[in-house]
């Protein structure tokens, strides 16, 4: 069928080049990000991890329906008695993309390489911190030793690379081409800031992807990447923004998808930020330390209007912690927005209103004026901050919206010179690093750095649930405690949880059949914690031809640039003579 | 023959003269470079910022990798051992490694810099062709129909924002030409289709930086020649009999055009800097566009890689119009 599609659907023209016969069916992907490696061992950007997930496998990856951990190279996993040892028994008959059998002595030549060497564990570090030792027991078993039982071994987002290959290579050398890989693309050919070119890899284990190839094409700004769509240049777009997703809807054609976001939007409220040694750091206002006016803070915003407003109703209103996309870690809440109630709090807890309606402080006599560190050129912060000004000041604090740069807003965060602050992290289908932004481990030195602090929180009862699920090996029982843990960041509220924004996608959907999403239903394609997405790509015939619109607009273009040429020397051959006759 | 010496003695001082006159000039020019990397150095340590915190912003992290990164970047170090290290690599012509694309920057830039040139250059040419013909016509019939046309059409686009003009004509094609980009990658690899893709991609971005440039070439040289036009070697030239075309191309234009070189030669430097917007709206893969990626982060080697380059090419930019001047204009020869 692949073959028939090819010929009816695609010209013939550009291939004929290729060393290797193949279909010509290629998913065009734009992406607007640029890609940082694709160096398995530095690669940090999202598309450049987006990219290396499709050309190599890991141990395990997640169920296109629920994320749970599922096989991948390993076909199954069994921690001891104690937990620390992890033994992996890996896929029989998998082969690298070369055609040399995949062993566990590749997974322990990779995860031993990171713990050596101080560049292998550039992007991916954390996963091996707790690693006692690695060994290939044979060519099918991996045995990894940890130091304390980690709930997150079977969510190890490391790349497992060929030996053979990696041996004699430095990790942190820039990789050539084509790279050598176990996932269902393998990655051909890389243009510097313009595209990176993918192939089906024919020897995948799952088997061979219905497409032959597959591109992600780099644009600079989304309306570019539109754009693009539109004209059919590329086939499939992330990271919409509501206005081009709703001007998309009538586009013929044109699919969309609506994908339920990984990413929670928060605002901060310094808690009183200290340093890993638990001294004081920063500017904070000292009133915050008080639950009771960041209760009521929270309280004051209306997380529904600025789904509705701001985001065009494409969002969910602030819950747990961890985002509802998660279904099995998410813990569903809702504060009501009840700025009387909080004014009822506030007045209660001796927050006496000042002559000018500004509550004062009543421990430190300050009043309470409070900046919002905004990041500058960022729709959400930019348009829900006059909001939050509005609804702070009938709550009796005024609030000063200062929008900086991003590097600006990260600087002060991590130091504690902020009141308050919007921030966010996208979450992973496995909640420990999230949850782990929120333990005392997370406060950095007194510089300001060594660690990403997130809310400065630091609460017994908190982190000794934080260690509890991370040694929890039961998915149930750990999916309770982590509920128990947002329960109790609700309770401290160090900070508000604004809402989860919508990942809008649109593909080209008289090229290609819909794609398999992930979580299913109401998962993103691109950008998926696996490579469920692409790996689904199914071409649909289509009749009229297209392959050559490339070329055939070339020539229109080089014709238009030669006429105006021609015109403009006509145009001064007429000047000169007319000068003449004068 | 007998009158050789002479001939002789007078060109000697002359050549002195020449020779003291470039050896000033290039010696600005290589003091000029001493202070922008200097400059390059202290200017991007005062952004805010810290190069790991944004990297290592949004996944996991432990203390340990951090202080790796720091001491792999040597950001652990005090800033004026940085600075000696950053100084003694440059000397050396080592431009360091970029933070976030782990290759030297050296390497980075280089291929970067070809497609701005291709952009930037075939973009002026035609800026600088067009401005000189509507300026001198502009100026030949000043206050006629075409003069007020021209010289509004020209302020109007060179008042318009960049970004926005080439959105629009992004849109007005819709799907005539690429949306962003160089070469699509189905496109053959053999030279013609290469070419004729990549100019094929390169009309959008070349209309939107010459509509927005070329009215400063325009202006000028219209006011120059406006400026000659009453000059009195006009009135003897048409007194030999000249036609108006002559007395146009031969007389009247080359003393205009002096002012005009120098803008030109200005504006080449400054060119490579200002292709920045066009670049990001199409994503040509030039070096505005390394430098706009650079500055989130920062990546300071990135940074200072791509500040050293654009700010050199204005400094020899103006060391050639230096040069030119003295060729193309006698008094400053005499001077």
């Amino acid at each position: 069928m692949a073959a028939a599609v090819a010929v009816a659907g695609f010209a013939p023209v550009a291939q004929a080049q290729e060393e290797a016969p193949r279909g010509d069916v290629t998913l065009r992907v734009a992406v607007t990000q640029e890609i940082d490696s694709l160096n398995p061992f530095l690669s940090i950007t999202r598309t450049g991890t987006d990219v290396l997930r499709t050309a190599f496998e890991q141990l395990t990856t997640y169920d296109a329906a629920t994320l749970a951990p599922v096989p991948a190279l390993a076909e199954r996993w069994e921690p001891s008695a104690d937990k620390l040892t992890w033994r992996f028994t890996l896929r029989d008959g998998a082969v690298w993309s070369d055609g040399r059998p995949i062993t566990a002595r590749d997974a322990a030549f990779t995860f031993d390489l990171m713990m050596r060497d101080e560049t292998a564990r550039t992007a991916n570090g954390n996963f091996v911190a707790l690693f006692e030792s690695v060994t290939a027991e044979d060519e099918r078993t991996l045995v990894v030793r940890t130091r304390s039982p980690q709930a997150t071994m079977t969510a190890l987002d490391v790349p497992i690379v060929p030996e053979h290959v990696w041996a004699d290579l430095d990790p942190g050398a820039p990789p050539t081409f084509p790279m050598v890989g176990s996932g269902p693309f393998v990655i051909t050919e890389f243009k510097e800031g313009q595209y990176t070119r993918l192939v089906a890899n024919d020897r995948y284990w799952r088997g061979r992807p219905r497409i032959d190839r597959l591109d992600f094409v780099y644009y600079r700004n989304s309306d570019a990447a539109v754009a693009a769509l539109r004209n059919g240049e590329v086939d499939l777009v992330n990271r919409l923004t509501p206005a081009q997703f709703d001007e998309l809807a009538d586009e013929p054609g044109v699919s969309r998808n609506k994908a339920k976001g990984k990413r929670f939007n928060e605002i901060l409220m310094n808690p009183g930020a200290a340093d890993s040694a638990g001294n004081p750091i920063g500017d904070g206002h000292p009133a915050l330390r008080d639950p009771v006016l960041r209760r009521a803070i929270a309280q004051s915003i209306d997380t529904r209007t600025l789904v509705e407003k701001v985001w065009g109703g494409y969002g969910e209103p602030g819950s747990g912690y961890i985002p509802p996309v998660f279904a099995d870690f998410h813990w569903s809440t809702s504060r009501p927005f009840d700025i009387a109630g909080a004014n009822a709090d506030l007045d209660a807890a001796g927050y006496a209103r000042g002559p000018d309606g500004v509550r004062v402080d009543p421990r430190s006599g300050r009043p309470l004026a409070l900046r919002l560190l905004a990041h500058a050129g960022t729709n959400f912060d930019e348009q829900s901050a006059p909001y939050i000004k509005g609804w702070l000041g009938e709550l009796g604090i005024a609030v000063q919206v200062q929008a900086v740069s991003d590097t600006k807003v990260n600087e002060a965060t991590t130091r504690g010179t902020f009141d308050l602050a919007y921030s966010g992290w996208s979450a992973n289908p496995d909640p420990d690093y999230v949850l782990s932004l929120q333990t005392c481990a997370a406060r950095p030195g007194a510089d300001g750095k060594g660690a990403t602090p997130d809310s400065f929180l630091c609460d017994e009862t908190y982190d000794a649930l934080y260690a509890q699920q991370v040694a929890e090996f039961d998915r149930g029982r750990r999916a309770e405690l982590v509920k128990r843990m947002q329960q109790r960041l609700h309770e401290l509220a160090p900070m508000v949880i604004l809402g989860y924004d919508d990942m809008l996608e649109a593909w080209r959907s008289d090229r290609f059949a819909a794609f398999q999403v992930s979580p299913d239903p109401g998962g993103p394609i691109m950008n998926q914690q696996s490579y469920w997405g692409y790996y689904s790509a199914t071409p649909i015939a289509r009749a009229e031809e297209g392959g050559n619109t490339g070329l055939v607009l070339g020539a229109v273009g080089g014709g238009v640039v030669l006429l105006a040429g021609v015109g403009w020397w006509l145009a001064r051959r007429r000047a000169a003579s007319a000068d003449e006759r004068e | 023959m007998s009158d050789a010496p002479v001939v002789v003695a007078v060109e000697r001082p002359r050549r002195r003269r020449l020779g003291r006159y470039v050896a000033g000039k290039v010696g600005g020019a290589l003091l000029s470079l001493g202070l922008i990397a200097v400059l390059g150095f202290l200017l991007f340590r005062a952004l805010p910022g810290d190069p790991v915190t944004t990297m290592t912003r949004g996944r996991p992290v432990s203390a340990a990798q951090i202080a790796e990164l720091e001491a792999a970047y040597g950001l652990d170090r005090p800033l004026i051992e940085q600075f000696w290290s950053y100084l003694a690599d440059l000397a050396r012509g080592d431009l360091g490694m970029s933070y976030t694309f782990r290759v030297p920057v050296a390497d980075k830039i280089a291929e970067r810099v070809g497609p701005t040139l291709l952009l930037v250059g075939t973009g002026t040419l035609l800026a600088v062709a067009l401005g000189l013909w509507l300026g001198t016509r502009s100026a030949w019939r000043r206050g006629g129909r075409f003069d007020k046309a021209a010289t509004g059409v020209a302020l109007g686009l060179w008042s318009v924002p960049t970004f926005w003009l080439g959105l629009l004509l992004l849109s007005w094609t819709s799907g005539l030409f690429p949306s962003g980009g160089i070469t699509y990658p189905d496109t053959p690899p053999d030279f013609w289709s290469q070419a004729v893709d990549t100019a094929h991609h390169m009309v959008l971005p070349v209309i939107t930086f010459v509509a927005v440039v070329y009215a400063q070439y325009q202006l000028v040289m219209r006011a120059s020649l406006v400026e000659e036009l009453s000059a009195p070697h006009l009135l003897t030239a048409r007194a030999k009999g000249l036609r108006e075309d002559q007395v146009l191309r031969r007389h009247a234009v080359p003393n205009a055009l002096l002012p005009t070189v120098t803008l030109v030669f200005l504006h080449l430097g400054l060119v490579v800097s200002g292709a920045i917007t066009v670049e990001t709206v199409f994503s040509w893969p030039g070096l505005g566009l390394l430098t706009f990626e650079a500055l989130r982060g920062p990546d300071l080697p990135l940074l200072q890689g791509t500040f050293l380059v654009l700010a050199a090419a204005v400094v020899l930019a103006n060391l050639a119009a230096d040069l030119l001047y003295r060729v193309l204009d006698p008094r400053v020869r005499a001077s």
